[in-house]
């Protein structure tokens, strides 16, 4: 653990695990050390589940860059739906 | 010097200790064959999990003469694939450094207590590790040598200081009873090389065997082989150090 930066946040979806869809009832977001993505240090983040076990999680790992980018497409198709009367 | 005409032989297995708390948790252990007595070492996976780079890591201590043992630090965070777990602690801001320190402290007294050790114990780790056997080398009595590989925030600030992590490593040191060998990449960020040097002069003022080594073009975790951090002519030449360590302190 060597950043320590973590923050969680509850959420309310659904996420295709290594055993297919589960309800997502947390949001894990860190910058620590990833697993597989080629930096010393990544965006992580872990939609899980926990009241149904560790294997229930969906992992994503970032660059910097690329979760920056992810934010702002995420808000932007947000404020479109909502634009277009969606939301 | 290995030579071909010599037999070998390791076993390695899961094995259960007693740790922090009296906890029952589980660990890996290699042990070369034979009678002994060997010396044995503890060693301290880092936040990716008891991942199988550390038994990789275990098994090679026992190849070369240590009875080695890893326990599951995160244990108490259930079972699953390595990162299943350790993304679960991940989550919670890495396991107490009180546990850390009873359990690792466990595993010295389970390698202690087997017929075929010799009464030394060293203590490895890297990355989150390498804190926890220099916090344990600090805290516990009765290791022989203590080796620190990249561990980052032993140096820690105020701000920086949790109901887990309460006390910065580094302000233990007085308590150090043991040589340390530390390796470190010039090109980390935690710990970073003036966080390295705060420690180097730390050691320096209280009197005690250290030996440190600053790897250039090396950044964190430059032996994990799996990944793109390693380096392998620091790696090597770190490995040769560490087995030159331990033999001067633990035959």
């Amino acid at each position: 653990m060597c950043t320590m930066i973590v923050e969680k946040v509850k959420i309310d979806g659904s996420g295709k695990g290594s055993q297919g869809w589960f309800r997502l009832q947390q949001a894990n977001v860190s910058y620590d050390h990833p697993y597989d993505a080629p930096y010393e240090h990544a965006l992580n983040i872990d939609f899980v589940n926990e009241s149904q076990g560790l294997s229930a999680r969906v992992a994503v790992e970032l660059s910097e860059s690329a979760a920056r980018e992810l934010v702002r497409t995420i808000l932007s198709v947000l404020d479109q739906a909502e634009a277009n009367g969606h939301l | 010097m290995y030579t071909t005409d010599m037999y070998e032989g390791v076993l390695a297995e899961t094995v259960t200790m007693t740790g922090a708390n009296g906890d029952l948790i589980n660990a890996y252990l290699a042990r070369p064959l034979g009678k002994g007595p060997f010396p044995a070492m503890v060693l301290v996976h880092h936040m990716p999990g008891w991942d199988q780079w550390y038994r990789e890591v275990t098994f090679k201590f026992a190849h070369h003469g240590y009875v080695a043992i890893s326990p599951n630090l995160y244990l108490r965070s259930g079972h699953g694939t390595p990162e299943d777990v350790a993304a679960k602690v991940r989550a919670e801001g890495g396991v107490p450094d009180d546990q850390a320190v009873g359990d690792l402290a466990g595993a010295m007294k389970h390698v202690r207590a087997l017929d075929y050790v010799n009464g030394k114990v060293g203590i490895f780790g890297t990355c989150s590790g390498g804190r926890h056997a220099y916090l344990t080398a600090c805290r516990t009595s009765g290791f022989d040598a203590v080796i620190d590989c990249w561990g980052g925030r032993v140096v820690m600030t105020p701000d920086q200081l949790t109901a887990n992590f309460p006390v910065s490593p580094l302000d233990y040191t007085k308590d150090l009873s043991c040589p340390i060998l530390g390796l470190f990449g010039e090109e980390d960020s935690s710990p970073t090389p003036e966080q390295v040097k705060l420690h180097e002069e730390e050691l320096k003022k209280y009197g005690k065997n250290y030996e440190f080594h600053m790897y250039p073009k090396a950044g964190h975790g430059f032996f994990y082989y799996d990944r793109p951090n390693y380096r392998q002519e620091q790696a090597v030449d770190g490995w040769k150090k560490i087995f030159a360590f331990l033999e001067k302190y633990l035959a």
